[in-house]
């Protein structure tokens, strides 16, 4: 009985790789992304709303209807829709809406700003311990899973009460609690392009290591950090306005949108629930924008799931 | 003359796609008699596989429709049949096996319960007279040490074996016919031979009618008494399996005979001189129809201008063996023409 | 065989060390001297100095963490420097209320997360896949602190079902239906994070362990639909379900912290709050340290119970 596969050997159903490589037009991967990504309308309406958060925060001062530290006594706790004050007024009569505007201000740079500085830093640790792997990988690695042993809240939470409330320890303990959290996310991913064949090729074509780092798995080991620190962003957020809330991140009365539902928990006894209600909300919206974009992001970078 | 076992008629198979509706099976007609073999053949993409999940109606995905046609077994139509009655039938009157012998057993049952779940569902046994009913399965397969491995994971085991239970799995309920999705594809070239005679032997013993999905013409001489060749999801050529491979009507099917390697020829054996095997140009087209005309026309080495426009006629042969071809009804009437002349 | 639980057992008594370590350099940091911390403002220069002597404190500093971590195996944390109290004796009873919050929030989390996700699997790209993964997205990015403060406004203020704070009543504490009552809303609140994330990813491991071969091989067999999904897809997804499980309970017991200040829950992440206000490093040091103990050894156990689940690695276990 002959067992030749008319499928494999013969017939050979499948064109050429060089005649696929031809038809499809090299497209950059970022612009690859963003064309993706554009489909994805949940990803695109987020943008939207980040971009208007961004903006109305860096424009905060000539938004804002009113002064946000300023507040008028005799108007104290009045609900949605006062006349002239359209989110009410806070415990000391200030204007909700006002200090919201401003809190951007606060609220975003404190999530956003150390995920952008934690990932070169993750990149490096991750990438080298990664790549040279070793004895010094093996203990980088070591060292982070000692990290692991502690819930990330705890951790930010310990590291802000050591460091004391202010604006730039927030920051540095957002920023040390995810560290190594992206070092294993770049980690994982450059063990695993490591072994890919076009590294090998590479090596074998005298590509020094340097060039192997940057311009071989560099762009690789991109994308996964990419779609994490998005999604990191939104987790961010939210634990930058607790620490605030528990009294160890963005101090009083700056209007840190943590501090204003911190604020609000005081009267919400007294039966005044906006005021702590409000800003929880623009927490929430602004986390799920980001996590609505880091997965879109990653839809996108799948390659299962892209058409062309 | 008595009805077939199963009789599959115009059976229209259509997967909606971003570049329009597929015709994956389009317009497939055969017989299968009570205890019969069929092999079908054709290429990836063919529409084999889709006919034989077509009859079990276990396509799945949301995207595919069964267009239309019948599906008689024993008479009855299945495409009018309900979703509970249809489990009725999966595993109990007609089973299924696929390729992926590796990975077709769920890694954390033993293989014991596996079969003893699908005893209970349609035979009703349960404890040991499901056992027993098991381990008789794994007997018929000829398993080494049936008890044992009644205990065993599927990942203790051999691909082969794994393979065999997948089969023990099928044939548990005694079901009247199997269809064989290229049982053998992922198996070693010893390994394959086991099965396939285990399965002949199973036809022989049980009687249970098989449908031999392949691409090896190999396997389709070794064991079926009938082939339907398909393309392009239409059966091309079909007939009894001597006269096929004896004279291959179809050019499509010419080609295929023409590229399996003859080992045991005599010009191989002696002269050993290096034949390049013979190979169809091209590749295997999307069912996709926009047009009329043969789907083999691109490919084919006697195409005319008729091909590519008209859809081409069923030509019958001699013993039942047909042809859908142009060229084949044009020396057809040819023929007839010399012989009135 | 005994060799991997060793090797595991082994591995986490490391992780333990640093941990300690890192707990113990992490408070040398703090500004403040805890001499002062204790003795309060008005101390004299002496009495500071006898009592730096009397803490260790001038030792160096390899020998204050050797200390710490004998006095850590003896079981003496020395005392609060607020509370004049053994820290032990503080810690473990709130340590003991925290869990019981904890595990009230694990049973939402498994009740609601697993089944929401595997119906979203079963169903995918439906109307109700969508809105069931939108929601949960949604619950993933609830802050916590302010979910609690809605919770109490709506369930205890506004329609006045239950109790606003507290782990008993305060007048008239009760047994164990007081504590059931008192627990639904902290629970639930903290349940809504962990329960998104589990439910999200039961459902993609779920869609995955559908599209296996022998599911398909399930249904040429005539298994219902219901068996294949419940029976053994989600049989097969479990591995990776219990993991998330097990980091999820990591999640729980640092998001707690809010819980149980808005709750006014007398647990240890509320005990954490109260002590980081008061500088009261000897109980931060050791409820930071138990909370990340607890969480080291629940994920141990999910670990031995993934290799248990799967034939496959089950020998290697045993």
């Amino acid at each position: 009985m002959s067992s030749t596969t008319l499928d494999g050997t013969a017939l050979s159903p499948v064109p050429s790789v060089d005649a696929v490589a031809s038809a499809v037009k090299r497209r950059s991967k970022p612009a690859l992304m963003w064309r993706a990504l554009r489909r994805d309308k949940a990803a695109v309406i987020s943008i939207g709303v980040l971009l208007v958060l961004a903006l109305v925060s860096v424009f905060a001062p000539l938004i804002a209807p009113y002064d946000p530290l300023e507040g008028d006594a005799t108007q104290r706790l009045e609900g949605i829709g006062t006349a002239g004050h359209l989110l009410g007024l806070d415990g000391q009569g200030r204007d909700i809406l006002s200090r919201l505007i401003h809190g951007g201000r606060y609220s975003l740079t404190v999530a956003v700003l150390p995920v952008l500085v934690a990932g070169p830093i993750a990149l490096l640790i991750g990438m080298s311990a990664g790549y040279f792997g070793g004895r010094v990988g093996d203990a980088v690695m070591r060292v982070l899973d000692v990290l692991f042993a502690f819930p990330v809240v705890l951790l930010a939470i310990a590291i802000a009460a050591v460091l004391g409330p202010g604006l730039l320890n927030v920051m540095l303990a957002i920023g040390i609690t995810m560290v190594p959290y992206m070092a294993r996310v770049v980690y994982t991913a450059t063990v695993q392009e490591s072994a890919k064949e076009y590294v090998e090729a590479a090596r074998a074509a005298g590509a020094t290591q340097g060039q192997i780092l940057r311009q071989q798995l560099l762009p690789n080991v991109l994308s996964p950090l990419v779609v994490y620190g998005t999604s990191l962003c939104g987790l961010m957020i939210v634990l930058a306005a607790g620490l605030s809330f528990l009294g160890v991140g963005v101090t009083p009365p700056a209007p840190d949108w943590g501090v204003m539902t911190s604020d609000g928990r005081s009267v919400l006894l007294e039966g005044y629930g906006h005021v702590a209600t409000i800003p929880g909300i623009v927490i929430l919206v602004a986390a799920l924008a980001f996590n609505l974009i880091g997965d879109g992001v990653r839809d996108a970078l799948d390659p299962h799931k892209q058409t062309s | 003359m008595e009805a077939p076992l199963l009789r599959v008629e115009g059976l229209q198979t259509h997967f909606a796609s971003e570049l329009g509706t597929i015709k994956a099976v389009d317009g497939v007609t055969f017989d299968v008699p009570r205890g019969g073999v069929l092999g079908m053949v054709g290429e990836s993409g063919s529409g084999k596989s889709v006919t034989g999940l077509s009859i079990l109606r276990l396509l799945g995905s949301r995207n595919a429709t069964i267009a239309g046609g019948r599906i008689l077994f024993k008479g009855e139509d299945l495409l009018q049949k309900s979703e509970a009655e249809m489990r009725q039938i999966r595993g109990g009157s007609i089973s299924m096996v696929f390729q992926n012998a590796m990975t077709s057993l769920d890694p954390f049952f033993r293989i014991g319960d596996q079969l003893a779940e699908v005893i209970k569902l349609h035979q009703g046994l349960r404890g040991k007279a499901a056992r027993d009913r098991a381990l008789h399965a794994l007997e018929l397969v000829r398993i080494p040490d049936p008890v044992a491995k009644l205990k065993s994971y599927p990942h203790q085991l051999s691909g082969g074996q794994r393979q065999r239970v997948v089969i023990a799995l099928a044939l548990a309920c005694e079901p009247d016919l199997l269809i064989a999705d290229e049982p053998t594809t992922a198996l070693d070239a010893t390994v394959q031979k086991q099965i396939i005679d285990l399965l002949l032997d199973i036809n022989r013993e049980l009687g249970t009618a098989i449908v031999m999905i392949t691409h090896d013409m190999g396997v389709v001489a070794h064991m079926c008494q009938t082939v339907a060749v398909m393309y392009a999801g239409r059966i091309v050529e079909h007939g009894a399996v001597e006269d096929v491979l004896r004279s291959p009507e179809h050019p499509y099917t010419r080609g295929l005979m023409a590229s399996v390697p003859r080992l045991h020829t005599e010009a191989s054996a002696a002269g050993r001189t290096r034949q390049r095997l013979y190979q169809i140009g091209g590749s295997a087209p999307l069912p996709l129809r926009l047009t009329d005309g043969c789907a083999f026309a691109p490919r084919c080495p006697e195409v005319g201008p008729e091909c590519w426009t008209v859809d081409p006629p069923t030509v019958g042969f001699r013993d039942g063996q047909e042809a859908v071809c142009h060229r084949r009804a044009e020396e057809t009437v040819e023929e007839d023409l010399r012989v009135r002349a | 065989m005994a060799g991997y639980l060793l090797r595991r057992l082994g591995g986490m008594v490391l992780v333990l060390l640093g941990v300690s370590l890192l707990v113990f350099l992490i408070m040398q940091l703090v500004p403040g001297d805890p001499a002062r911390t204790l003795l309060g403002p008005t101390a004299t220069a002496e009495a500071i100095a006898a009592v730096r002597q009397d803490l260790g404190l001038n030792q160096p500093l390899v020998n204050q963490y050797l200390d710490y971590l004998g006095g850590l195996l003896r079981g003496d944390l020395n005392n609060s420097l607020v509370m004049a109290q053994p820290v032990t004796e503080i810690v473990f009873p709130k340590l003991g209320n925290t869990i019981i919050l904890a595990a009230g929030a694990l049973v939402i989390c498994l009740v609601v997360g697993v089944p929401l996700g595997v119906l979203a699997a079963t169903r995918q790209y439906s109307l109700f896949d969508r809105g069931a993964m939108f929601l949960s997205l949604a619950g993933a990015s609830v802050p916590v602190y302010w979910a609690a403060l809605v919770a109490i406004s709506i369930f205890a203020l506004q329609l006045g079902w239950l109790p606003t704070s507290g782990m008993y009543d305060v007048r008239n504490p009760g047994g164990f239906g007081d504590l059931l009552l008192h627990l639904v809303l902290p629970a639930a609140t903290a349940a809504v994070v962990p329960t998104a994330v589990i439910a999200r990813l039961t459902r993609s491991v779920m869609v995955e362990a559908l599209q296996q071969d022998h599911i398909r091989m399930l249904r040429a067999n005539g298994v219902s639909e219901r068996q294949i999904v419940w029976r053994h897809a989600l049989r097969n997804a479990l591995p990776p379900i219990v993991n998330i499980v097990g980091l999820q309970v990591g999640y729980l017991l640092g998001g707690v912290i809010f819980i149980e200040v808005v709750f006014s829950w007398p647990g240890l992440g509320g005990q954490l709050y109260t002590s980081i206000t008061a500088n009261d490093m000897p109980i931060i040091q050791a409820g930071v340290l138990f909370i990340a103990v607890v969480f080291v050894v629940v994920n141990l156990v999910a670990d031995i119970v993934v290799a248990l689940l799967d034939p496959r690695t089950r020998e290697a276990v045993r």
